[in-house]
């Protein structure tokens, strides 16, 4: 393989220096061995180094890198480069503040994701052992648990655009699913109160932007329309 | 520069597995902690974790901590220490419960237990038979468990300082630890974290090879630190190479494919483990397998137009099997191999991935350095659990699923015995010295001063390669000398790395000169510590030390049974005995033998 070179169209903006953003036309040439768009990002800091963005474990799994390319919200590490139009076009998430280059403040998507209880309530004294789940109770819980928190899926909703203080968003409204589908839960009249207002969860219009960026494939409109399927058995 | 100080009972750093189940001890008891992390806790490497975590709870087959204990002190090359070992495994099955119970999403058994695979060297009868001791959540046993690990954290109300980068550990004249200075990631302002009791839990350092499974942030922060203030670091020459890295992107393949029946083979389609191990085969210890796969391809038996990897073939297994129980690997091997696992083997070459040495604690979590002729003399206020920590439970040589399970144990251990030691009156906040915080504003300064010099990403660079080349899977007396010299090089043009980018905002090139300082430590460590020990033991494989009848495999017990200790200044080497002596009268001593599969 040939080395090649990518052109980049970068949101650069570094409060310390620069009165405003703007976009940066940068390019780089890549080493054969470069597949991800992160490969690309990691050979161009070494040309600029004030080029900023999070990343870690470049498979995937943590959802540090994730980034606005080419106009949609995905993981540089799971982004072909060489599947790319040229110039990339690289954005921060859209939606949250941005602290600087690609790198977004994610407090209030996260202050939403702690706002759904995301974690196991069960009163009963604990079990000497481990509490039993059959195989098809466990597998209610495929397609949520892999949720790695990248925020691709908010931050490409217009709903939680809007409304980021008020809408919990597909990825906590994806993590109360997943405690609301386990069988081991307790809490879950709790949780459907919690949601059980104009804005928290009923500000989905199945616009489905969510399951068209999610980098794990996951489905957040499935799992709110199963929510607001509880909420009405519940009513009834 | 102004520092601001904070001052809590305790302070943690690192959010992975081991930082946030130590958190949960200290914030259920009470204590005011802080949880310092460079990432948000879910982006910790603990995340990366896939085929599971030891326990021998016995779901599918006959199963008990003894045989556990028996096969970790063989896979450790009898370097592992037997108390610490027999406190693991005898933990086990505590520990994996208490997470279950915490939310933790395994896979299940028809009958609703958790669901259990086989892994490599884990054995029942002591060493007869594969055994079923691996609990996984499919293959994202890491992401389930730090997920519900952080999860639980919230409901207990830790208190977390996001994307704060500790630099540097603070002690006093005495020795004792007083806590850290720390970087806010998105200020770039210094400040003091003066506490009581002081946890390190900052991971691994596996980015000081060049082909490595291992996160960017994997840089030894904690290590480094340690090293940096005096603590000598243990049994670094151990650094385990796993087998099943996806040639050329280095990214993971869990030894969890081979649990559930993959099979290696060369160019000529053979199941050469056959030969290496006739016992356990594919599912001997990754340091066996490792060298077996690098012996293949250094006779010429490799695959593809370089003959340079072999393959990981799993296309015998049903689908139903690879998507219920290898769903992750099939999208790494499609995004990063480019193949279908379903459809056609995986090319994979050993990668380094995890640091059996590290900082020296006993079984409770106490970082313990040589004083007074007491070879393990407590540090007072200072703890150490997980990865970056040496307890030392892996010896020279780690079995997979024994990781996550040491991050739950010595994770929990450490935070209760700062619980005890805290309600017993036995620790105080100490004065800081009027120099706390002097060594990292210095470093700071130096960095925004520079205005020319070596850039961090060429000398880390120069790095990775020397250690990949001097110190890898096969070690050889001339290279790893060469190593050590030219490492002394490396670590000089470190000094005066130059950084361009000078903001105070979100600094990643701030961050990765300041995280390089760390990789060079252990990287120091690593190579003179190699080149010292003159046998060959687990993961550390000499060309001069051959198997003979009074060396077996190389390994040489009258004069090297013992743990390295290695001090920054001046490279200075110790030793210490290994504790072949269990815990309790529960169990005889594992006497020395042979290691075979």
């Amino acid at each position: 393989m040939t080395k090649r070179t990518v052109q980049f169209k970068i949101y650069r903006y570094d409060p310390d220096k620069d009165e405003k953003p703007y976009m940066q036309d940068i390019s780089v040439e890549l080493e054969p061995s470069d597949k991800k768009l992160l490969d690309a990002l990691v050979r161009l800091r070494a040309k600029d180094d004030s080029m900023s963005f999070r990343r870690s474990c470049r498979e995937g799994v943590c959802g540090s890198d994730a980034m606005n390319i080419n106009g949609k919200n995905g993981l540089a590490c799971l982004t072909d480069i060489d599947s790319l139009q040229q110039p990339v076009t690289l954005r921060p998430l859209p939606g949250l503040p941005v602290i600087r280059d690609l790198i977004v403040d994610m407090t209030q998507f996260f202050k939403q994701y702690h706002s759904i209880k995301p974690y196991l309530v069960n009163n009963d004294p604990p079990p000497e052992r481990e509490r039993l789940q059959t195989p098809e109770e466990r597998e209610e819980l495929n397609g949520l648990y892999e949720c790695i928190l990248c925020a691709c899926c908010s931050t490409s909703c217009p709903s939680f655009w809007w409304n980021p203080d008020k809408f919990v968003g597909p990825a906590g409204l994806l993590a109360a699913y997943r405690f609301l589908a386990d069988t081991r839960d307790q809490d879950t009249n709790a949780r459907l109160d919690n949601l059980e207002d104009p804005y928290r969860l009923f500000r989905c219009h199945s616009i489905m932007n969510c399951v068209d960026v999610c980098p794990k494939g996951l489905n957040p409109t499935r799992a709110i329309g199963k929510i607001k399927d509880m909420m009405v058995r519940r009513a009834i | 520069m102004n520092v601001a100080k904070r001052t809590f009972d305790a302070v943690i750093v690192g959010a992975g597995g081991a930082g946030l189940r130590a958190a949960l001890q200290l914030s259920e008891a009470g204590l005011k902690t802080a949880v310092l992390t460079k990432v948000f806790p879910t982006r910790s490497h603990t995340v990366a974790a896939q085929g599971g975590v030891a326990a021998s709870l016995g779901n599918s087959t006959e199963d008990n901590w003894h045989w556990h204990m028996y096969d970790t002190v063989k896979g450790s090359d009898w370097l592992g220490d037997q108390d610490a070992i027999e406190f693991m495994c005898k933990k086990a099955n505590e520990v994996v419960i208490e997470l279950e119970h915490y939310g933790m999403p395994f896979d299940r058994t028809d009958n609703g237990k958790i669901y259990q695979r086989p892994f490599g060297g884990h054995s029942m009868n002591y060493g007869q038979a594969p055994v079923m001791r691996s609990c996984a959540a499919a293959d994202r046993t890491g992401h389930a468990m730090l997920h519900a690990l952080y999860q639980r954290n919230v409901r207990a109300n830790t208190q977390f300082f996001v994307e704060w980068m500790a630099l540097d550990l603070i002690r006093n004249a005495d020795g004792d630890v007083l806590g850290v200075t720390a970087m806010e990631m998105e200020t770039g302002e210094i400040s003091i974290f003066h506490s009581k009791a002081t946890i390190f839990a900052t991971g691994g350092a596996g980015r000081i090879y060049y082909s490595s499974t291992n996160a960017f942030i994997n840089t030894g922060d904690g290590v480094g630190m340690a090293a940096r203030a005096g603590i000598p670091l243990e049994d670094m020459e151990f650094w385990q190479f796993h087998p099943t890295g996806v040639a050329g992107a280095g990214v993971l393949i869990t030894e969890g494919v081979r649990g559930e029946g993959g099979i290696l083979r060369n160019a000529s389609g053979e199941r050469f483990m056959e030969r290496y191990a006739p016992n356990l085969k594919d599912l001997a210890s990754r340091d066996v397998v490792s060298r077996s796969m690098v012996t293949e391809i250094n006779e010429g038996r490799g695959c593809g137009p370089d003959k340079d990897h072999v393959l990981l073939d799993i296309t015998h297994l049903s689908p139903e099997t690879i998507m219920k129980r290898l769903p992750g690997i099939r999208e790494i091997a499609i995004q990063f191999a480019g193949v279908d696992p379903i459809k056609a083997p995986i090319p994979v070459v050993p990668t380094c991935h995890y640091q059996m040495g590290g900082i020296p604690t006993n079984y409770k979590g106490q970082v313990v350095v040589p004083k007074d002729g007491n070879p393990n003399a407590p540090v007072q206020g200072f703890y150490a659990a997980g990865e970056c920590a040496c307890a030392s439970v892996h010896g020279a040589n780690r079995l997979g699923t024994n990781s996550l399970l040491d991050l739950l144990v010595f994770g929990k251990s450490a935070g209760e015995t700062v619980v005890e030691d805290f309600k017993a009156g036995n620790l105080s906040l100490k004065p800081l010295p009027a120099d706390a915080a002097d060594a990292s504003l210095a470093r700071i300064a130096r960095l925004d001063s520079q205005t020319s010099g070596e850039s961090v990403f060429d000398v880390g660079l120069e790095m990775r390669r020397t250690m990949q080349k001097h110190a890898g899977v096969f070690r050889f007396d001339a290279l790893l000398r060469e190593g050590v010299t030219k490492m002394a090089a490396v670590a000089e043009r470190a000094k005066h790395t130059e950084i361009k980018d000078k903001s105070k905002v979100w600094n990643v090139a701030r961050m990765e000169a300041l995280e390089l300082d760390n990789l060079i430590e252990v990287a120091r460590a690593t190579i003179v510590s190699a080149e010292a020990r003159k046998e060959s033991r687990g993961a550390h494989v000499r060309d001069d030390a051959p198997d003979t009848a009074e060396n077996p495999n190389g390994r040489d017990d009258k004069n090297w049974l013992k743990h390295t200790l290695w001090y920054s200044e001046g490279n200075r080497l110790d030793y210490k005995p290994v504790n072949l002596k269990p815990l309790s009268d529960d169990v005889e001593p594992i006497a020395l033998a042979k290691r075979t599969y």
